[in-house]
């Protein structure tokens, strides 16, 4: 079982207890009603899906129920690192893409 | 045609005492379910007259009332002695919601040297002495429900879990309390 650091209880804990909760980092735009359709399109359904290093959205649904993010790469499916909510991309040296 | 319905309280008649292991329901409580921002955890503390812990996985107890840390700003409130929770909260002025939980949850005492053993059949966590102590608590899971896992006493937890699972995290720890 993998175990995710979670940044608000502060250790690492079982992955039962967290839920994944889509990319990161995706800025709500604030003039919905305008938006064309291809530009909502865009920002609602379009997901980067890369091989490699993302940034997620992951919640401790079954424990302190914190959203947080989470730096893992896709293809060890290794948690490089997390941090809470509304802290910008960390820097991961060499292993950031 | 029956002319009352007798009331019957979750796991009644529930109990199991084996060789090592004791599982027992908690005699009924009342529990809030206690949100509230910084700003406003002084003024509840001194309303419920305990302090609400401020550190993740711990608990405060005190004559029979527990407040056990669930998040940043979410705690469960436990008197055993039933005391009216809420109206202990009314009096507070500072932003907060508590809400009456008393008969959403219920409760299995799970004691005894295999008890650690026990729950780790259904619940992932390190519950070993170092990494969950006396006092610690925590919101997790046993098999397919949520729970809230407190430990007590060394040998002690209580476990807390919603009513309408409690005969299937009752019937699991038995199964797992068979298992040596």
């Amino acid at each position: 079982m993998l175990l995710i650091h979670c940044p608000y209880c502060g250790e690492d804990r079982p992955e039962l207890e967290f839920r994944h909760a889509g990319e990161a980092h995706i800025a709500r735009p604030e003039n919905m009603a305008d938006m064309s359709d291809e530009d909502f399109e865009r920002f609602f359904f379009i997901r980067s899906n890369p091989k490699g290093i993302v940034y997620e959205r992951w919640r401790h649904i079954h424990g302190c129920a914190r959203f947080f993010n989470a730096a893992r790469d896709t293809v060890s499916d290794r948690f490089l690192t997390t941090y809470k909510a509304g802290e910008p991309k960390p820097d991961l040296g060499g292993e950031g893409a | 045609m029956a002319d009352a319905i007798a009331r019957a309280s979750a796991l009644e008649g529930r109990f199991l005492n084996d060789e090592g292991i004791t599982l027992v329901r908690a005699e009924p409580a009342t529990r809030l379910s206690l949100r509230a921002p910084k700003t406003a955890v002084k003024s509840l503390s001194k309303a419920l007259g305990l302090d609400l812990p401020q550190r993740p996985k711990t608990s405060t107890a005190k004559d029979g009332r527990a407040a056990l840390w669930l998040g940043p700003d979410e705690w469960l409130v436990i008197d055993e002695n039933e005391a009216d929770l809420v109206g202990a909260c009314a009096s507070v002025s500072a932003f907060h919601s508590a809400v009456d939980v008393s008969h959403r949850n219920t409760a299995i005492l799970v004691s005894g040297p295999r008890a650690e053993a026990v729950l780790n059949a259904g619940c992932p966590q390190d519950l070993s002495l170092d990494a969950f102590p006396v006092g610690a608590c925590s919101r997790t899971v046993f098999g397919k429900t949520e729970i809230i896992l407190w430990r007590t006493e060394k040998d002690a937890f209580r476990v807390e879990c919603w009513r309408s699972f409690s005969d299937y995290v009752f019937m699991l720890l038995k199964a797992a309390a068979r298992d040596r």
